[in-house]
């Protein structure tokens, strides 16, 4: 019976999330063969799985692969640490929290990739200036997720705290922060998506490091299947940020 | 302003008359400034509780009940009048007043153990000899089972009792409890209220208790305040002289039914009072 229901609970739903996968796949091959889609826009998915061991043997990916994701996880470092401190100062400083967090929320939206220029001149052309732009880039929706979490905690866990007389710094330890935890944590992950994207835009851009590069380079070759196979690689960065963050999560905050 | 308070039934005439009173509310005046105007929540409520003594709090929705928990528990300031434990005055939450909340308040990150542990952390009891205590406890509430599950695993009234646990783990000498049975069943209800009392007079501790339960405060209480509707001051309060312990079979007697019609009159008058300002308000808004 238990080994039935971890079945149904962890395994059918993998199984489904690939079935539907292998469904689109399925139907993009079909309508490019009938024509409906220029197969020289979107190459073939069988030929972009024909070209995955071309592109790992031939183009590096595996050092690229791992470049980029060191810097998107030394940027995720930044970003969680900082992100979250500044929306913590901001609950603590009303009146900081006032003047700011309109800017914030305006900063979040703003394109912010296209100031690379300006990091490039300030970090010189190297994986610290990627990382920079996709921490820079990612931390507004970190500090106003944060300050979210906080400032919703609900006012009778407060009181319950209060009333067992925890000091201030036990009421932000044991109460406010696992309380907002489960909201701090949309904020990094949406963050980690944020630097991501602009990690890989800044190494296509600059023409320096992982697989933003190689997509670059392969896009100007006119190797269609290479770029998108490339492409399906940034996607597993992403994939691994998101399973690492919903395991820490998990461990972090219990009981959801 | 209809029914005046009974103006010869003063707070501290209950209990026995040569000790000290433990708790004592002073006069408190309490108001709250909202968009559409000041509401006066406790409109001043003098109260003497004597050591050991088993209190309930009855009064209309709204009628400032919790407000008045929230003054003693220390949880709000600006109001007038004085709260004192033993002599001392109350500001801000005290060591010896454990208060148990109306509102769902388990921590949903910690497991039952955990949550009724948690005042036990805070003094600084290592792990093992907290969780030993905390057993005690999640048994007292009938909850033995249920220790590694998490709140989000458990029904409201469930999670109603590890509250419950949770503040007499601390083992305050002065109990708060608002509406601690609400979500529960009548069958659970009776259980845990007789536990409760066991717990109380085992412990002499001084326990105050909001409920809307007639039946319940008469049969727990020594003495029961009885609240106006808004603002909320003191209708009368109503001593029970009923011999204890007090089993279940004597809420079939006639001074129980006697003590119950009593309280229920005073209470009608001013829960027909609030039914018939609720209307009129929502009256004037469609207005
Ligand atoms: N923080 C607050 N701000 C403004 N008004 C408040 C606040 N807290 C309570 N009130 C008002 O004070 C009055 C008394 O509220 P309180 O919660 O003490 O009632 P109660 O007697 O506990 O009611 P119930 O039996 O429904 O729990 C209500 O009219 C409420 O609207
Ligand atoms: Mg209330």
């Amino acid at each position: 019976m238990a080994s039935r229901a971890f079945f149904m609970r962890q395994v059918v739903p993998i199984l489904f999330g690939i079935a539907c996968l292998l469904a689109v796949v399925v139907a993009i091959e079909l309508l490019i063969r009938l024509g409906a889609i220029n197969r020289f826009i979107v190459p073939y998915p069988s030929e972009i799985a024909g070209s995955f061991k071309r592109i790992i043997v031939e183009e590096d990916v595996p050092a690229r692969f791992l470049l980029t994701t060191g810097e998107a996880l030394a940027a995720s470092l930044m970003l969680t640490v900082v992100g979250i401190s500044l929306g913590a100062l901001l609950h603590r400083m009303h009146l900081l929290r006032l003047a700011t967090e309109t800017w914030i929320a305006a900063v979040a939206s703003a394109p912010l990739v296209l100031m690379y220029p300006l990091f490039l001149v300030i970090f010189g052309r190297s994986a610290l200036t990627i990382i920079m732009m996709g921490f820079v880039s990612a931390l507004p929706p970190v500090i106003l997720k944060t300050l979210e979490g906080l400032s919703t905690t609900r006012v009778v866990l407060i009181n319950v705290g209060r009333s067992f007389k925890l000091t201030p710094s036990q009421l932000y330890w044991k109460i406010l922060f696992p309380s907002a935890l489960p909201t701090i944590f949309v904020g990094v992950r949406l963050g980690m998506i944020f630097a991501l994207i602009n990690i890989v835009g800044v190494e296509f851009l600059i023409n320096f490091g992982g697989l933003g590069q190689l997509v670059n380079e392969l896009a100007e070759r006119y190797d269609l299947p290479g770029t998108y196979a490339a492409i399906c690689f940034v996607i597993l960065v992403s994939v691994v940020f998101f399973i690492v963050t919903e395991r820490i999560e998990r461990w972090l905050r219990p009981g959801t | 302003m209809a029914a005046a308070p009974n103006a010869s039934a003063r707070p501290g005439d209950g209990g026995s008359a040569s000790a000290e009173p433990l708790l004592v509310v002073d006069d408190i005046y309490k108001q709250f400034e909202t968009p559409e105007g000041p509401v006066i929540a406790v409109d001043h409520i003098s109260l003497k509780v004597m050591p050991g003594e088993f209190l309930s709090v009855i009064g209309p929705s709204g009628c400032g009940k919790s407000t008045l928990f929230n003054i003693m528990g220390g949880l709000l300031d600006d109001y007038q009048g004085r709260v004192s434990v033993a002599g001392e005055t109350v500001k801000g939450p005290h060591a010896s007043i454990g208060m148990i909340f109306q509102e769902e308040s388990t921590f949903p990150w910690r497991t039952v153990i955990d949550n009724v542990a948690f005042p036990l952390e805070i003094a600084g009891m290592p792990k093992a000899e907290r969780h030993d205590r905390a057993l005690h406890f999640i048994d007292l509430v009938g909850l033995n089972g249920f220790e590694r599950r998490y709140p989000a695993e458990l029904s409201g009234g469930m999670r109603q009792r590890v509250s419950m646990a949770r503040t007499l783990a601390s083992e305050p000498k002065i109990l708060l409890m608002d509406e601690p049975f609400a979500a529960l069943d009548e069958q659970t209800r009776l259980l845990l209220g007789d536990k409760v009392v066991q717990i109380q007079q085992q412990l002499q501790q001084t326990t105050l208790l909001i409920t809307h339960n007639l039946t319940e405060a008469v049969q727990l209480s020594d003495r029961i305040l009885v609240m106006t509707y808004r603002p909320g001051k003191t209708k009368r309060i109503v001593e029970i002289k009923l011999p204890r312990p007090r089993s279940s079979e004597i809420v079939g007697s006639d001074a129980f039914g006697h003590y119950v019609a009593q309280i229920w009159n005073d209470l009608r008058e001013e829960a027909s009072r609030g039914l018939k300002d609720d209307e009129s308000r929502r009256a004037e808004r469609r207005r």
